[in-house]
């Protein structure tokens, strides 16, 4: 505490002016490095994937491979076009499933991880059934479900609803637990009650962590909803992408099964990006994982 | 109390401290904890209305246990703790050694926590939340996150948020004892400021002589194994306390008393470790 008593002594400050504006050179070539980080993490993945097509073209030409074992990117792109009725139509079917498995995966997981958060009794007795569901692979659990359900659509649901909750359960039960430890006795010495203490304190705990957990479920519920297509095989007016593929596998129309393919893997980035922005804009005020690093 | 309070010097400004009424009684508090640590022992305690008491020892002699037996969320083992006229709401105010604040809240939503928990709307309080953060000169930060804060600017978030209701007695727990030096005594002389303007009834638990003298008006010097009151030792200067306290020689007489006393409970094999 002397420390401040002590009145400022020493030699006298510098002015201002006498202080040289030296060039630090080291600070410039980390600024020069970090301008072209900025312009790589753009240029260089489109660049690459640009060569890479590229490749694939020139492989197709130089060794003459026939269109039905590797087409040419271009013509993925016509097929991709000339299909777009059937194609798109089935992408919109695989989307609903991905979609609406998401939804109910959100609903059940967070649900399920506030009765756990709840009751530890709960969290006992139920979550052996959770682990279970989710190390069994998707694959293995599909064909008796579509024994059970009648509906293709409910059981595809089913099957992506599997695969993509347990990871928002999973995450929202570690977030809901891990609420400041001071912030819940002061709740205590407030008086809060159960539900003040969920929504005010550990729901938004658990925010970063649930949304950790989205990120990886979006994934999932695409995944279990090609997946599940796959074994479910049958076709009909309302098939997806996976079964196009199957069906394009037996046809032996390489360029259909390409162009199918595309389509999934641009979904997947799509939910990767919407679910990354959705993170992103709801912690961008307040988590770290969130801030920009400042110097 | 085990020991009889002692005015530290003669002819000390006269405080007649007896005048005060009572907000809390402990008395002959005893908590064990499983496996037969003693954490305190026969401890008893008068908290009067307008008391800056401190809980001043080594570490594990039982400070925090008492705060958290002060505050309900730990009953004793044995012995009674009676606040005057029952407990109800705005009881306390607490502060941590962290600040403990709502990261995904602002600075104004989180002094409104004590409220908010009362089902009282944020337009309500308002006035009373800036009033508070006035007192903690924060009044322009309402809108901040906490993560834009210094760690000494989170801290005041913190008090302001313990004394936003007026509560009878606020509760701190070595609320400096993370901050640089400059940072704390900065916030001590600011801590003195409020307590000369509002005249909180203020529990402070540290480990720093020098902090629970300047800042106190009774001392309580506690020793481990187990944890107990050894003395009480009043410091009779009025508040408002400015920079010339701490270079008084009534300052330097009690600190030494008070740092002699604490010395003294730590008997060869009553060390901390
Ligand atoms: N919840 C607990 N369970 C068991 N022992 C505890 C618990 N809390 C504190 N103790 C023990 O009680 C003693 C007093 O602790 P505490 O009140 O935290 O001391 P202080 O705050 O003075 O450092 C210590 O020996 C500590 O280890
Ligand atoms: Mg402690």
């Amino acid at each position: 505490m002397a420390a401040v008593d002590s009145s400022p002594s020493g030699a006298p400050a510098p002015q201002l002016s006498d202080i040289s504006h030296a060039v630090d050179l080291e600070e410039e070539q980390i600024a020069r490095r970090k301008r072209a980080e900025e312009i790589g993490k753009w240029a260089l993945p489109i660049i690459v994937m640009a060569a890479a097509i590229w490749f694939w073209d020139r492989i197709v030409v130089w060794n003459e491979i026939p269109h039905f074992i590797l087409p040419r990117p271009g013509l993925v792109l016509e097929t991709l076009w000339a299909d777009r009725a059937m194609l798109f139509e089935s992408l919109w079917v695989t989307v609903k499933i991905t979609a609406l498995a998401l939804l109910v995966a959100v609903v059940g997981g967070v649900g399920l991880a506030v009765l756990f958060a709840q009751s530890k009794f709960a969290e006992m007795s139920f979550s052996p059934f959770a682990v279970i569901l989710q190390v069994t692979p998707i694959v293995a659990i599909a064909p008796l479900i579509f024994i059970y359900i009648e509906s293709k659509l409910v059981g595809l649901l089913l099957c992506a609803w599997i695969v993509a909750f347990f990871p928002i359960l999973a995450n929202t039960t570690l977030g809901l637990n891990s609420a400041d430890h001071n912030l819940r006795d002061l709740f205590r010495i407030y008086r809060a009650s159960r539900w003040q203490r969920l929504i005010y304190l550990q729901l938004p705990s658990a925010l970063p962590y649930f949304l950790g957990g989205l990120k990886i479920a979006g994934g999932l519920a695409l995944i279990g909803a090609v997946v599940a297509e796959y074994v479910a095989g049958s076709g009909g007016i309302d098939s997806g992408l996976a079964f196009r593929i199957l069906e394009a596998g037996y046809r032996l129309n390489i360029p259909r099964m390409f162009a199918a393919l595309i389509l999934i893997a641009g979904t997947g980035v799509l939910i990767y990006a919407l679910t990354s922005l959705t993170s992103y804009l709801l912690l961008r005020k307040w988590h770290e994982s969130a801030l920009k690093r400042e110097q | 109390m085990n020991v009889a309070s002692q005015p530290a010097l003669e002819g000390a400004a006269p405080i007649d401290r007896s005048a005060r009424e009572t907000v809390l009684r402990m008395r002959q508090i005893d908590k064990t904890f499983r496996g037969g640590v003693v954490a305190l022992h026969e401890m008893n305690l008068d908290i009067r209305k307008g008391d800056f008491i401190s809980l001043l020892g080594p570490s594990g002699c039982g400070k925090s246990t008492a705060l958290r037996l002060i505050a309900g969320l730990m009953r004793p083992t044995a012995g009674r703790i009676e606040w005057e006229g029952g407990g109800g709401k705005d009881d306390l105010g607490v502060v941590f050694q962290e600040p403990t604040l709502m990261p995904w809240a602002t600075v104004e939503q989180n002094v409104w926590l004590p409220f908010r928990l009362q089902g009282k709307s944020l337009g309500s309080c308002r006035e009373k939340i800036y009033e508070a953060l006035a007192l903690v000169g924060l009044e322009n930060f309402g809108k901040s996150y906490p993560r834009e804060l210094s760690g000494g600017m989170k801290m005041r978030v913190s008090i302001a948020r313990a004394l936003v209701t007026d509560p009878r007695i606020i509760l701190m727990d070595e609320p400096f004892a993370a901050l640089d030096e400059i940072t704390r005594q900065k916030l001590n002389d600011d801590l003195l400021n409020l307590k000369a303007k509002t005249d909180a009834t203020v529990v402070f638990v540290t480990h720093s002589v020098f902090e629970s003298v300047f800042l106190s008006d009774r001392i309580v010097v506690m020793a481990a194994r187990p944890g107990r009151v050894v003395k009480e030792i009043e410091v009779p200067e009025p508040y408002p306390r400015g920079i010339e306290w701490r270079t008084s020689p009534t300052y330097a007489t009690i600190a030494r008393e008070t740092s002699d006393t604490l010395l003294g409970t730590l008997s060869p094999g009553a060390e901390v470790h």
